[in-house]
């Protein structure tokens, strides 16, 4: 439950040997994991990217662990009523084959094979914090590449302002579409100047192997300073536009959910101050940093506009 | 059937100790490392869900005497409401304790800004003087009358714990829906038993001055 690791050593000073053999044990304590819910073994036990470039960005915090990562999990599509239902169900969803789906004021829309999407850039590991609406947050290791890289192939139109993100649907597998309280297929938005930003990433892993279903496999969006909601999981279709895409939580709660979601400690929530958040595996709450700790990168993407109406 | 008196005093026993069945489970689950990735989040809701479970328990009483015809069942109503003060006084231990650490400043803008703590909050303090008037003493030192009217405000604790329940939930009404039904039947049942007397006596006097 609590991480436990001497405080005397800085991450920095961790030897990659090190790193290596913690990485193992992370391994084998999923596929430990992995058998213990049901799951095919295989599909975690394996480590599928061996060689990883270290990403620009990443956090010098220490990571949760793969089972907090892996378990505790908002996945609509498999269900609202609670953070395990999505590791108890994605394992359902088909991965294979994947394709997404690249459109709209683009020069050169093109559908993509999840491996050919593999090779677009060189995959990295970015360990980012994600902060949750809810107010609980978490550090992840993930495993992508910059969006940049992707929207590059398909050279947006001038015209081109905003990008829609939107989730698989897979009704035999998602028992939570047959829900009435948010608009599926799940669909999130982003300013293309957000999406060009050099901390977006899609990410196709964790902890250096393949991204598990609940996870939002096989690719999902991350935008680290940003609330979990606005990062679209199981992406399979993204789409470029000249006005806001109706995202889904917005649709459903406007006065709760904002197009930006941009993390906030000065606009709370009707239902969750956002001034603190519990980092999972933690005691005391901490406090919540602007941007999610990363506005020097990306304070300057609002200049001038003001963050409480555009919540 | 009635039982004896020392056969009741066993059943009260053994209601006692399956009341803290609840509170056992968390004990066990914090042992096993099983309250998952966010367990001060995991023990607020199973306080606050078994809070709301023995309020309707309790609020089940009456009607199941009256259909049973078992009139003691009223014996164990006392425990049972203590009970929900419990489990309440527990979950708002937790919230204070655990989940805020007594930042009182944020407590404070807590319960006055967020809709759905403000219910809870106003529920907690509701339940204090049914809980303080729980004894047969101070029933003597109320009157039955109005320690009856006093302890009637469990009918708008109910129905203010079923609203914190709805407030809180993102999306997913169905749980919150599911006790709001239940708490409408088991109010109906009075209101329904309540209207059948009233024209009872109704018709009696009619009866009488006719
Ligand atoms: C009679 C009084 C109360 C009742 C019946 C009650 C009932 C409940 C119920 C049923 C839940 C939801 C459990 C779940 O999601 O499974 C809950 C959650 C919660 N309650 Fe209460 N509650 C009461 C008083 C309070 C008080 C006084 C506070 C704090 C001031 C409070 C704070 C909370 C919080 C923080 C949650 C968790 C919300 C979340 O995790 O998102 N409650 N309560």
């Amino acid at each position: 439950m609590l991480i436990k690791r001497p405080d005397d050593i800085l991450p920095s000073e961790i030897t990659p040997r090190e790193l290596f053999e913690r990485r193992r044990e992370f391994i084998k304590a999923a596929g430990a994991f992995a058998l213990a819910a049901g799951l095919p073994p295989l599909a975690l036990a394996r480590e599928a990217f061996p060689s990883l470039q270290k990403g620009a960005h990443s956090t010098l915090e220490p990571p949760n662990s793969l089972r907090d990562i892996t378990t505790y999990n908002n996945f609509v599509e498999f269900g609202f009523g609670g953070k395990s239902q999505p590791a108890e169900r994605a394992g359902a969803m088909r991965t294979h084959p994947w394709t997404v789906s690249i459109e709209g004021l683009v020069h050169k829309p093109r559908t993509l094979a999840i491996e050919d999407i593999l090779k677009i850039a060189p995959l990295e590991e970015r360990i980012y914090r994600l902060r949750c609406v809810e107010g609980w947050s978490m550090v992840i290791p993930w495993v992508g590449f910059p969006l940049a890289a992707l929207i590059k192939q398909v050279e947006p139109l001038g015209s081109a302002k905003y990008v829609e993100f939107i989730t698989q649907t897979e009704p035999a597998a998602m028992p939570g579409l047959r829900l009435p309280y948010i608009d599926f297929p799940y669909t999130e938005g982003l300013r293309l100047d957000e999406a060009l930003h050099p901390l977006t990433i899609m990410a196709v892993g964790l902890y250096g192997d393949v991204l598990p279903n609940q996870n939002g496999a096989p690719l999902r969006l991350v935008v680290p300073w940003k609330y979990g909601f606005k990062s679209g999981k199981s992406i399979v279709k993204i789409r470029f536009t000249d006005k806001p895409p109706r995202t889904s939580w917005n649709i459903a709660q406007p006065d709760e959910y904002g197009f930006y979601a941009n993390v906030n400690p000065e606009v709370s929530h009707p239902r969750w101050s956002q001034e603190k958040e519990r980092r999972i595996g933690e005691f005391f709450k901490r406090k919540t940093l602007p941007f999610n700790g990363y506005a020097d990168l990306v304070a300057p993407l609002y200049a001038g506009m003001d963050l409480r109406k555009n919540y | 059937m009635q039982p004896t008196p020392p056969q009741l005093a066993v059943l009260k026993a053994a209601l006692f100790a399956a009341c803290l069945w609840p509170l056992a489970q968390l004990g066990w689950l914090a042992w096993k490392d099983g309250l998952g990735a966010n367990p001060i989040e995991f023990i607020t809701r199973h306080l606050g869900t078994w809070t709301l479970n023995f309020l309707l328990i309790t609020l089940a009483v009456t009607p199941l005497r009256h259909l049973s015809g078992w009139h003691w069942l009223i014996r164990l109503r006392r425990m049972l409401g203590l009970y929900v003060f419990f489990y309440a006084l527990l979950h708002f231990l937790t919230y204070l304790w655990l989940d805020q650490f007594f930042d009182w400043m944020s407590i404070v803008k807590d319960i006055a800004k967020r809709p759905f703590i403000t219910a809870g909050f106003t529920a907690f303090l509701l339940l204090i003087p049914l809980a303080v008037t729980s004894n047969a003493a101070m029933l003597k030192r109320l009157g039955g009358r109005r320690w009856t009217q006093l302890h009637r405000s469990v009918y708008a604790i109910a129905i203010i714990g079923v609203v914190h329940y709805w407030w809180l939930v993102k999306k997913d009404i169905t749980l919150p829906l599911l006790y709001a039904v239940l708490l409408g039947i088991l109010l109906g049942f009075r209101a329904l038993r309540l209207a059948r007397e009233r024209q009872r006596q109704l018709r009696a006097a009619i009866y009488e001055n006719g």
